[in-house]
């Protein structure tokens, strides 16, 4: 039980992350599979997102005032990493998030095309009739 | 500033802008777009080329993109695998660029800008996934790749739409458990760079954290590369799409996710961790003998030709995990000569496919009746790339057999070493099924007729990439040695 309060953002990314793929596997439809893909990357970004989490740190916005004249200033430089929370997973997943646009869309287009050529979005209807 | 010392980022930066440019140009004049390109791949042939040359030169380059010092910024590492693995892609390319122009205008007429732009993106994708040095970077250009590559196999119309979806899903769960992998690996290391992490990673060899990011990491890419288990989303994807596309898909995709992962493997990794994680009996390489075996047998209950060599692609995926995995010098050294070779030798296959089926209009072993008569060169051509699937001498995949199986015989490895001969002995059978036919397998009426049939070769932009093909396969198979000795040896060396 301690577990999963002290990890529980870790327990979270798991569960959602099963079941986006629970719905890419299982789900007939097709909108719902890709619903289900938008869900595990998600759940992905969340586990970047928790990595990031310092305890008691700022956010990652370092303000000097450094007079360049004062040699003595630059102790003010120094930067204790632990006060401020770590912002590369945030970038790397502004990336992820824009690659999860572009495949979203790449995805609803290809299932307008495969409506306009199946008129249906049901897999297993789609599969009869590849199979006839 | 030094033009030779910028060449690895114009690899990658020359073919990006003229995408865009491709775009605008074909706006207003399509019959521009085939031009542009054509030239924009000569020109990145000669930029990988360049880079190739100044590596065996100089040794292995480290490149920083906008000048920001490794770890904190993207450096591109082009060592002797990579600038090899570049020039493969770049000589495929540039063949299926010449390629395209008439089955492009044949297919998809009113979307030849759209194809083209997305065609030399991939490359770039392509490209970016072999010399970039950078973890998280990797993961954007392995997407980068699928999705371009998504959106060219959708261009196969009513059938391919479906497989290509299918495609699309699994594709993506691929990538995102790459990029979980490497979430792992930065929780543990606290960096992204490839050399950098390679270094943190031997101290750190107990943790499970390790473990997890190096089984996410490659069961991700083991998706991408459609190994065994993980193979259902190929063959269709790669049929219903235009011949074209899948002269460019197949020979790539596949063998680019292979060096990806001997990238991963043995240089983020490293062996001494890989293969300390797999001991006993149950390893990866009878997951390759799986693979190799399901390929060939797949393949050899197939009436279409199309559909048969991309399960022999199946198959020769298991080739080159086996070889990777086979934990010794000739076995790597077999798949990375694989790598080029079967990318070449898969190349020359599908173009001459391609052609065949531009003409014919079909690919089914039924209709390629007296194709030698209507089509000697091409015909000729698809031979040439048949002996180096089976392995006959001195073709390029009679070398790359050589070494697996040289390989799997020093590490004792007996039933790779079966699967590789049962493969070579099932491409036989196969190819001599459409030798026959192609060969002796006239139409009836033709014999009593006894009409001349007319010579019908598919036009110079098709015909003159097919040949250069069939002509690389013998000469890639004919300097075995210079590849190795100057390129392979230096990689595998350092490693073992």
């Amino acid at each position: 039980m301690n577990l999963i309060i002290a990890k529980f953002n870790y327990v979270l990314y798991i569960v959602l992350m099963m079941m986006g793929l629970w719905a890419m596997i299982a789900k007939s439809n097709l909108i719902k599979k890709v619903v289900g893909l938008g869900i595990f990357q998600t759940a992905i970004i969340l586990f970047y997102i928790s990595i990031s989490v310092k305890k008691g740190a700022n956010i990652p916005i370092i303000h000097h005032h450094v007079d360049p004249n004062h040699a003595a200033d630059a102790a003010h430089m120094v930067i204790d990493a632990a006060k401020y929370a770590n912002p590369l997973p945030h970038v790397l997943m502004l990336t992820a998030i824009v690659v999860g646009v572009a495949t979203l869309g790449l995805a609803l287009t290809i299932i307008q095309h495969i409506y306009q050529e199946h008129h249906t979005i049901e897999e297993d209807e789609i599969l009869e009739q590849l199979n006839q | 500033m030094n033009i030779a010392a910028q060449l690895p980022v114009i690899v990658l930066v020359l073919p990006l802008l003229s995408a865009f440019a491709v775009t605008l140009v074909s706006l207003f004049n399509k019959k521009l777009a085939w031009p542009l390109t054509v030239l924009t791949m000569t020109a990145t042939f000669l930029a990988t080329t360049g880079t190739l040359c100044s590596v065996i030169h100089n040794g292995a380059i480290r490149y920083r993109v906008a000048n920001w010092a490794p770890p904190f910024g993207i450096e591109l590492v082009i060592d002797h695998l990579s600038a090899l693995v570049a020039v493969v892609i770049s000589i495929v390319a540039l063949l299926v660029a010449i390629f395209a122009k008439e089955t492009i205008q044949k297919d998809i007429p009113n979307r030849v800008g759209q194809f083209y732009t997305l065609f030399i993106l991939c490359t770039v994708g392509l490209l970016g996934e072999t010399l970039t040095g950078d973890a998280f970077n990797l993961y954007v250009l392995i997407e980068i790749t699928s999705l371009t590559s998504y959106a060219l196999l959708a261009f196969g119309g009513s059938r391919a739409y479906f497989s290509t979806f299918n495609y699309l899903i699994l594709g993506t769960i691929g990538a995102c458990l790459y990029l979980l992998g490497v979430g792992y690996l930065y929780i543990k290391t606290g960096s992204l760079n490839m050399i950098d992490i390679a270094t943190l990673i031997p101290a750190l060899s107990g943790s499970s954290a390790i473990f997890t990011a190096f089984i996410l990491i490659l069961v991700g890419l083991w998706i991408k590369m459609a190994f065994f288990p993980f193979h259902g989303w190929l063959p269709n994807a790669y049929t219903h799409a235009t011949s074209t596309v899948s002269a460019f898909a197949a020979p790539l995709m596949t063998k680019v996710t292979v060096y990806m992962s001997i990238r991963l493997m043995y240089f983020v990794f490293g062996p001494d961790y890989a293969f300390s994680q797999f001991t006993g009996p149950v390893n990866i390489v009878w997951l390759a003998v799986i693979a190799i075996l399901v390929g060939s047998y797949y393949a050899l209950v197939q009436t279409d030709i199309k559909r048969m060599l991309t399960y022999i692609i199946i198959a020769e995926v298991g080739y080159m995990v086996g070889g990777m995995w086979l934990g010794n010098a000739i076995g790597l050294t077999g798949t990375i000569y694989h790598i080029a070779a079967d990318a070449i030798m898969t190349a020359c296959l599908f173009l001459a496919l391609g052609s065949i089926a531009y003409k014919l209009g079909s690919t089914k072993i039924s209709d390629m009746a007296g194709i030698f008569k209507k089509m000697p060169v091409t015909f000729c051509a698809f031979l040439v790339g048949a002996a180096g699937m089976i392995g006959i001498p001195p073709t390029a995949g009679f070398f790359s057999k050589w070494f697996l199986i040289s390989g799997g015989i020093q590490a004792g490895q007996w039933a790779f070493v079966v699967a590789l001969l049962v493969s070579s002995l099932v491409n036989a059978i196969l190819f001599f099924r459409i030798i026959e036919v192609g060969f002796f397998g006239a139409d009836d009426e033709d014999e009593h007729d006894a009409v001349v049939v007319q010579r019908n070769e598919a036009p110079l932009s098709m015909l003159l990439p097919t040949v250069t093909a069939a002509a690389l396969v013998i000469l890639l198979g004919l300097s075995t040695s210079k590849v190795t000795s100057l390129l392979i040896e230096n990689i595998v060396g350092s490693l073992f």
